[in-house]
């Protein structure tokens, strides 16, 4: 276990992953409004917050997969682009065809490409390695079978296989319970926390509030502006729910007020 | 039979080199298209050979001209532009996908329609023959013309080969493959590059119109008797430069059939028997695994509907008529031929016309199967 575990560093060099006043709007619209968010080392976080709220843009953002109009993301105190090796993606299972012709071990060891630079094709090490990679998730036996007769819980851990064998510091997961059945829920959670134990920084959309507490120690609540982060006992609480889910949103109810409000109503 | 047809192949010099040629443009279009089809962008392939028209003309009217290299330089120059366009359209405005790709299409085939009629109706000689670009025209090629699509073909080829991996993952994800440190946006457009140059190479002898069925075709037909990568995309090249041998050949045998529309007329009957037939995802073969799920379901039904008659009537010997059984199937099936199965196994014998009993082995095979059921709800 990492002594600084869940304690925010002094110094940038140290925090994971250090959001400063990231804004990011999709024709005009905004969707991530001025956040600011400081995840430290060796947590497993949730990111919680109505459809809408921003939850994958913020992902997608700290990946550099979308442009912010303003603000900067930076991993251990440098830009993404030069940390790219330390950070994992699982991005949701319904982003890809999964009728693509191809292997679980195949989409598994796509995750080393980037290790092994262009024209290099994986050899045997990294066969080895996303096998283990796929014992780990639990279905090795399924490595050579086409990925659209695995079912979405083995699709999910599939992909979980994937960012494993990237070996990073942190892991970002977009959905990674959605549509999964409860055997594969239970054994992507234990595969986090043991992740945790190992000292990584895990950042998670989480869409069920029931397990908040039982999954995560912290927490980030979202809805265009970051309501509250911080230790799930500390910021986990109805008055910040409220916030988040229901009730007035500042700024923007045209955007998401509705629909918040009707989440909100249909989970308390 | 006579086959001197097929020597013919190899001595006549028109037939081997419209062969070659289409056999060529078969395996680059093959290939590409695999990637065109398995990213989604199959109509991407239309648009890019229909843009190509206005490109031909403009290399027409530049340089005055009708060299085959020329003119081809003209339409990748314009497909090339068409593509930036379409994928600029997508990034930059509101606008989706296969509306950029409609747009694009019949503005620059306008274009070229235009430009076509307009180069007609200039007072200079030279100007004939360039509309057989709308449907191809293979006799026109000679072997120099071979060579160019041979050894761009290769180049296209071995570029596929070389960025192996970084293509697929790209096809499959590509956010995930820009977090990787690749630059996705530039994959994008080296393939769909090199895609143009294989529609390129082939509308010579296909034209702007047909050459869609090129890019499409061979890879949907590859894709459904394989799932790997490799070797859907081997198949898809196989399949391509078979219709073009075959399409080359029958156009020789049948007089005044064009060569272009016969190769995607061959292609078309292989994507036809591919969709039918292929195991797994051929329709043929669902309706044969249907087929034999229903008979299963329905010989089921009928023992246990035996099984519960004999339980309200003890004693095996008591016949059932098959007109009760049919009633209990609500008159929806017939029973007949799955009792006839059913006694084919020694479970269900029929003691006199038209009535029918379990055997002591259906007996226990009933049981078994009712014990079936309940553990699985």
């Amino acid at each position: 276990m990492n002594p600084q575990a869940g304690q925010m560093p002094r110094h940038l060099s140290q925090v994971p992953i250090h959001v400063e006043d990231l804004t990011v709007a999709y024709q005009e619209t905004p969707v991530l409004w001025d956040v600011d968010l400081d995840v430290p080392p060796g947590v497993l976080m949730a990111v919680v917050g109505p459809n809408g709220a921003g939850k994958t843009t913020l992902i997608k953002s700290i990946l550099g997969l979308v442009k912010p109009v303003a603000g900067q993301v930076l991993i251990y105190g440098q830009p993404y682009e030069t940390q790219r090796r330390l950070v994992a993606y699982v991005p949701q299972r319904s982003s890809v065809d999964w009728d693509f012709p191809t292997t679980a071990l195949d989409v598994v060891l796509m995750g080393l490409y980037g290790r092994l630079g262009w024209f290099r094709r994986p050899g045997r090490s990294e066969r080895e390695a996303a096998l283990q990679a796929l014992a780990k998730v639990g279905i090795e036996e399924l490595a050579h079978r086409q990925i659209n007769q695995l079912s979405g819980g083995q699709q999910q851990r599939v992909f979980l296989a994937r960012a494993l064998v990237q070996n990073a510091q942190i892991y970002l997961m977009d959905e990674p319970f959605q549509g999964v059945d409860a055997t594969t829920e239970s054994a992507i959670i234990t595969l986090m926390q043991a992740l945790r134990a190992e000292g990584k920084t895990l950042l998670v959309v989480h869409h069920d509030l029931q397990t908040v507490t039982e999954y995560f120690d912290w927490v980030t609540l979202l809805n265009v502006r970051r309501i509250a982060s911080g230790p799930v006992s500390e910021v986990f609480t109805e008055e910040n729910l409220r916030l988040t889910y229901g009730g007035r949103v500042p700024f923007f109810t045209t955007a998401n007020g509705p629909q918040a409000t009707l989440e909100a109503e249909k989970k308390h | 039979m006579d086959f001197a047809w097929l020597t013919t192949l190899f001595t006549d010099y028109t037939l081997r080199t419209v062969a070659l040629g289409s056999a060529i443009l078969g395996v680059v279009s093959g290939t590409l298209g695999s990637y065109a089809v398995l990213r989604r962008q199959s109509l991407l392939g239309d648009a890019i050979s229909h843009a190509a028209l206005p490109g031909i003309a403009l290399a027409f009217l530049l340089s005055g001209t009708k060299l085959p290299l020329v003119l081809l330089l003209g339409a990748a120059l314009a497909g090339w532009l068409a593509t930036l366009v379409i994928l600029a359209i997508v990034r930059t405005t509101p606008i989706k996908e296969d509306t950029a790709l409609g747009l694009v299409l019949s503005v620059f085939f306008g274009a070229g329609l235009v430009l076509l009629t307009y180069i007609q109706k200039l007072p200079i000689a030279s100007q004939a023959g360039l509309d057989t670009f709308l449907f191809g025209q293979a006799a026109t090629l000679v072997m120099r013309d071979v060579w160019t699509m041979g050894i761009l073909g290769l180049l296209v080829l071995l570029l596929t080969l070389l960025l192996w991996k970084e293509f697929k993952v790209l096809s499959f994800d590509p956010d995930f493959t820009t977090t990787l440190g690749f630059p996705a946006q530039f994959l994008n457009v080296l393939l769909t590059s090199l895609l143009v140059v294989a529609i390129v190479l082939g509308l010579q002898t296909v034209g702007v119109v047909l050459m869609s069925a090129m890019v499409v075709a061979p890879a949907s037909a590859a894709r459904q008797w394989t799932d790997r990568l490799g070797v859907m995309m081997g198949l898809s090249a196989l399949f391509g430069a078979l219709a073009g041998i075959c399409g080359a050949i029958a156009s020789s045998l049948v007089p005044r059939l064009p060569t272009g529309p016969a190769i995607v007329v061959c292609i078309s009957l292989m994507v036809a028997f591919s969709l039918l037939a292929a195991p797994h995802r051929g329709l043929l073969w669902r309706w044969l695994i249907q087929r034999r799920r229903r008979r299963r379901i329905v010989l089921q039904t009928v023992l246990l509907n035996l099984f519960q008659l004999a339980r309200q009537h003890p004693g095996q010997e008591h016949g059932h008529a098959v007109a009760v059984l049919d009633a209990m199937m609500c008159g929806q099936v017939s029973s007949l031929p799955s009792l006839r199965v059913l006694a084919e196994r020694g479970w269900a014998r029929e003691l006199e016309a038209g009535k029918w009993a379990l055997t002591p082995e259906g007996l226990a095979e009933a049981e078994k199967l009712l014990h079936q059921q309940e553990q699985a709800s």
